[in-house]
């Protein structure tokens, strides 16, 4: 059934899975999308949202680099939000709330429509590997396919074990079954595999609910998208609810804890500290009455809800009744309980900066399989695994992003140097470097990469370069352009400013910290400006943080660039740790097991200490 | 590449003395000293105990170097973290230098300056402030400064810094909560504990700041300058002082041309003596350079002794009023000591009359040293050791000072920021560059320069 050999399969179509085999193809290799079920391609298994504080960040550097899971967001969107638009700038989050149906059938069209890329439905069961290196994949039913390099992307899938309450069941989401068989072989090459969990909430209809007694959650009044392509901003959407558990709702769901896997000791893996259950949450902050419990519609028409904030494993009576209890769901009908779900990761300290495993040569890993949590980490993972496949099969450089240039190269570095013991999600605090990886410059920080590869097109480098060009000039406009005080002083007098007796530029009433874009369209040589020149937002957003964050900017490309000397101090491939006494006996363990490329990489190993840094330069003969 | 063989050294300052020792560290620095060395008692080195002494000869096949006692210390626990051997041997340079050689024809390295601290450092035995307080220690010849040292060597300053640190990376890591939880169901620290934790870290910032111009002085000593007119014996005074004959004296004017200085120690205190080329009005091109000097030098002190040419016989009282008053001047924040020479040669009623004039005149003789005493509890009186004396924290280092005021500067920039309502993300940046700062202290930041620095200030065997 197989004669051709790919260059590329990927195993499993979640956001990783996805967005490998559309980087893949596009790029030009012969790629082989194989999952278990075609129709659950895309899949959002948990909340139907996409981005949020740092996650919306990615979403759109994955979107800059010509990656899809901006442009499905933005198609398959029923609400928008900018996050955080109080802060500065590198605070601001996109996020949307998606139609679950049609995020999954975006997703199976737009790898339709991509050429060089086939479809099978089969469970993956084994890899063949010939001589340390990958060679294809074989199936349950016993079928090789042979390929020059395979992506793992199992998500939930190995050896996965639903819990609701005492029962259990074996399976890689509700209603799907698990893949065995990968996790048994990788065991046998030397990998080491952990479990991991994670859970999600009940699932209720929405004709049950009683919205009168929540709090509306509206969008923004005027929608911003997640790509910088020219998918359409939303001009309706649809309102989320907001409720909370209370003292009855947590005295109910109490009573269920001896039956809680949770507690009784049946999960014993770690699942996310972010994203706690709602029985976790009681137990941690026990003197909390009352939590916050987001009401969520699955989609534009669909009747199913999302009752987010009520993640849970507990048997599903106890779940039910205690629901009953909060307000605005008393007369809640369910369309599945809440579950957790035990599986399979490999640490990704077993991987290099391009994704590939250490062990066997063309193998790669992207998603949950490397102890993620979360779609946008997951789909940006799969990207780089993808676009860093087709390169190493093409032999091309590899494309590594750096902890400065893309909260992608942090989420990378992270997991490679320092791996991790619990559900990894991002955070924008993970980012040395927040200020520079904003969401409103992804495009200039990473298109001409993604165009330099063939992944973004000529139309996005264009727009790009356009939005650069027009907020250059826009910015110049500000600093070579004079206002007089009778002009200025008004905004001054409405944002509470001193006051200006001389014309000065306007550059200078710009950087005031109350003063905003909207103040100074109010001035008619600006918005002449703005007409002539066909500004769009996006230049208006971008003159708007030049102008007013160039001095934190500048501070953290500084501080950034000081770094660089010792990202750029490389240490040798064959460097013999063991003999160096002067370093910490752990130290001395994590360095030779993690080989950091540099000593930059090397400082960021957790139980390697300044002072073993220290002794690392100093044997480097600095 | 840092290497690990066995190096050695003198471990004492070059030239003859009593009793030298050269120090060898490294893995076979017991077998390549058991080597050379012949116990009296037929002992064999490399059977002995840490930290034990031994006599016997060094010795080169028949030939005998010195009869010597040798110190033995194990690794880990020496100073360098590695076998080390001290050998003490007989003064003169021609034993230290034969007893070296021996050992690097003998598979020794000569040691590179600073080598056995910095293996020390590499082995774990310092951290970067505690090597930097030895190269401090070495060269403290006070009893101020040595304490510092010997403080700071112990860890008392790092670790008041750390603590420091911790704090605010606890405040900042709050601040990064907010950041990356705003969405979600978290409560926050209180934002006027956070303005009272920042004030309270200004605080021990700048008493640390302060505490420089204290440290400074105990470390490298007072200032002193001497001036005066040529010949009225300034020289003389500085050897008085100093107890030795140092500057050339003669009775031609102008001798000095060159400054002069030296250091001594006043009841603990270091005070450098800088002896000037005096003050007139000259033609010559060499004296006038030395006068140029002496300006120079005046600026740099703390402390100005003015040699007054007084005379029992001389009528120029009036001239020297005016001339301290030209002095005062001049230099109107240093603190003026106003002396008069040969006091021997005056009456009492003399001496009475002059003082009724120039009330804060100090009378002696360097000549036979009358009055040198009360003249240096003069100037001990003028040194506030009141913070040393508590057994603060004093920063000595030019380097850690650095550090400090940019903290200081990144601390004074959140508060505005708290102030000003600036959101978390923005004072998150120069919260970074304050902890990166403190880190520099402590080496909790690695930072590749500061390695280079520290270590180049060694000289060989230390």
């Amino acid at each position: 059934m197989f004669d051709k050999e790919y260059d590329v399969i990927v195993v499993g179509a979640g956001h990783a899975g996805a967005e490998a085999a559309a980087a893949a193809a596009n790029l030009g290799s012969k790629t082989l999308l194989v999952t278990m079920n075609l129709q659950t391609i895309g899949q959002m298994s948990c909340n139907p949202a996409m981005g949020g504080i740092a996650k919306g960040q990615i979403v759109r550097e994955i979107d800059a680099l010509g990656g899809y899971s901006g442009i499905i967001s933005d198609k398959s969107a029923i609400q928008f939000k900018m996050l955080n638009k109080s802060k500065g700038p590198a605070m601001w989050s996109p996020r949307t709330q998606n139609d679950r149906m049609r995020f999954a059938e975006e997703w199976r069209l737009a790898l339709e429509r991509t050429p060089n890329v086939d479809f099978y439905q089969e469970m993956v069961s084994g890899l063949i590997v010939e001589d340390g290196k990958v060679c294809g994949v074989t199936t349950s039913l016993g079928i090789g396919i042979r390929s020059k390099s395979v992506v793992l992307t199992n998500g939930t899938f190995l050896n996965g074990l639903i819990h609701i309450g005492d029962r259990q069941l074996g399976g890689g989401r509700a209603g799907e079954k698990a893949a065995t068989g990968i996790t048994e072989q990788l065991l046998s090459y030397g990998f080491e595999s952990g479990r991991m969990k994670t859970g999600t909430p009940p699932r209720v209809d929405g004709r049950s609910l009683d919205y009168s007694k929540m709090l509306v959650q509206p969008g923004d009044a005027i929608p911003e998208k997640f790509s910088y392509s020219n998918t359409k901003a939303l001009n309706h959407q649809r309102d989320c609810h907001m409720t909370h558990t209370s003292a009855l709702v947590h005295d109910l769901l109490r009573e269920g804890f001896d039956r809680s896997p949770m507690f009784n000791g049946r999960i014993k893996s770690i699942g996310p500290r972010y994203c706690p259950s709602i029985e976790d949450k009681i137990n941690r902050f026990a003197d909390k009455d009352k939590h916050q419990l987001f009401v969520e519609p699955e989609g534009w028409d669909t009747v199913e809800v999302y009752v987010n904030g009520f993640s849970t494993s507990l048997p599903e009576d106890v779940q039910f009744k205690a629901l009953r209890s909060v307000v605005g769901f008393e007369n809640v009908k369910f369309f599945r309980p809440g579950y957790a779900i035990e599986y399979d990761y490999f640490p990704p300290t077993q991987l290099k900066h391009t994704l590939e495993t250490k062990l066997i040569e063309n193998l790669y890993f992207a998603g949950q399989i490397n102890g993620t949590t979360g779609y946008e980490e997951a789909a940006s993972q799969g990207l780089m695994a993808g676009i860093n496949a087709h390169l190493k099969v093409k032999e091309e450089n590899p494309l590594i992003l750096q902890r400065d240039e893309a909260y992608i190269g942090v989420l990378i570095d992270d997991l490679i140097t320092k791996g991790t013991e619990e559900p990894y999600r991002m955070f924008t605090s993970r980012a040395e470097y927040r200020t520079l990886l904003r969401q409103d410059n992804a495009d200039m920080r990473l298109t001409p990469k993604g165009h330099k590869i063939g992944l973004a097109s000529d139309d996005r480098l264009r727009r790009m370069e356009e939005k650069e060009r027009k907020s250059e000039s826009f910015v110049n406009f500000f600093r070579e352009t004079s206002v007089l005080p009778e002009d200025i002083n008004p905004i001054l007098e409405s944002v509470d400013s001193a006051l200006v007796k001389q014309s000065d530029k306007m550059f200078k009433a710009f950087s005031r910290p109350q003063v905003t874009m909207d103040h100074m369209k109010t001035l008619a040589v600006v918005s002449d400006f703005i007409a002539k020149e066909e500004l769009d937002r996006e230049v208006l957003e971008q003159t708007e943080i030049q102008i007013k964050y160039s001095g934190y900017i500048a501070k953290e490309k500084n501080n950034a660039d000081k770094l660089q000397r010792l990202e750029n101090i490389k240490i040798p491939d064959n460097f013999d740790y063991r003999k160096l006494k002067s370093l910490s006996y752990e130290a001395r363990e994590k360095l030779e097991a993690i080989r950091p490329v540099t000593i930059s990489q090397a400082s960021r190993i957790s139980g390697v200490s300044p002072s073993d840094i220290s002794v690392l330069l100093v044997f480097m003969g600095r | 590449m840092f290497s690990q063989d066995t190096i050695v050294a003198l471990a004492t300052p070059s030239g003859a003395g009593a009793i030298a020792i050269i120090r060898l560290s490294g893995p076979e620095a017991i077998t390549l000293a058991n080597a050379k060395f012949k116990s009296v008692r037929q002992k064999d080195l490399t059977q002995q105990k840490t930290h034990t002494i031994h006599l016997g000869h060094i010795v080169d096949g028949p030939k005998v170097y010195d009869e010597v006692l040798v110190s033995l210390f194990k690794g880990p626990n020496s100073y360098t973290g590695e076998n080390v051997i001290e050998i003490s041997c007989h003064g003169s340079q021609y034993i230290q230098q034969q007893i070296i050689q021996l050992f690097l024809r003998n598979g020794c390295r000569m040691a590179d300056a600073g080598e056995f601290t910095l293996r020390a450092f590499l082995n774990g035995k310092l951290d970067l402030s505690q090597a930097e307080a030895v190269a401090d220690l070495i060269a403290s010849d006070n009893e101020a400064s040595h304490q510092i040292a010997m403080q700071q060597m112990r860890g008392g300053f790092s670790s008041e810094i750390k603590k420091l640190r911790e704090e605010l990376l606890n405040f900042a890591s709050l601040i990064e909560l907010e950041l990356d939880f705003a969405e979600e169901d978290v409560e926050f620290a209180d934002r006027t504990q956070f303005i009272a934790l920042l004030s309270r870290i200004q605080e021990v910032l700048k008493r640390l700041i302060n505490s420089f111009a204290v440290g400074n002085v105990l470390k490298n000593g007072i200032p002193v300058a001497i001036v005066g007119e040529p010949n009225v014996g300034k020289s003389t005074l500085l050897n008085a002082l100093l107890n030795e004959d140092r500057a050339i004296v003669s009775d031609i004017a102008g001798t000095t041309r060159d400054t002069i200085e030296d250091e001594i120690s006043i009841g603990g205190i270091g005070f450098r003596f800088i002896d000037t080329a005096g003050i007139r009005e000259t033609v010559d091109v060499v004296e006038s350079i030395g006068i140029k000097k002496t300006f120079e030098k005046i600026e740099q002190a703390q402390v100005v002794l003015y040699l007054s040419p007084l005379a029992p016989t001389a009528q120029n009282l009036a001239a020297v009023t005016v001339e301290i008053e030209k002095i005062k001047n001049k230099f109107p924040l240093k603190t003026l000591v106003t002396i008069a020479n040969k006091k021997d040669l005056y009456t009492a009623e003399q001496i009475a009359s002059i003082e009724s004039e120039i009330p804060s005149i100090l009378f002696l003789s360097a000549k036979n040293g009358d009055g040198i005493e009360t003249l240096k509890d003069k100037l001990l009186g003028f040194v506030n050791t009141g913070a040393l004396r508590n057994n603060e924290t004093i920063v000595t280092n030019t380097r850690h000072y650095d550090a400090l005021l940019k903290s200081l500067e990144d601390i004074e920039r959140v508060q505005l920021g708290m102030d000003g309502g600036l959101s978390g993300d923005l004072l998150a940046i120069d919260l970074k560059e304050a902890l990166y700062h403190l880190g520099e202290i402590t080496g909790q930041v690695s930072n590749d320069e500061l390695l280079g620095n520290i270590f180049a200030n060694f000289c060989i065997g230390k």
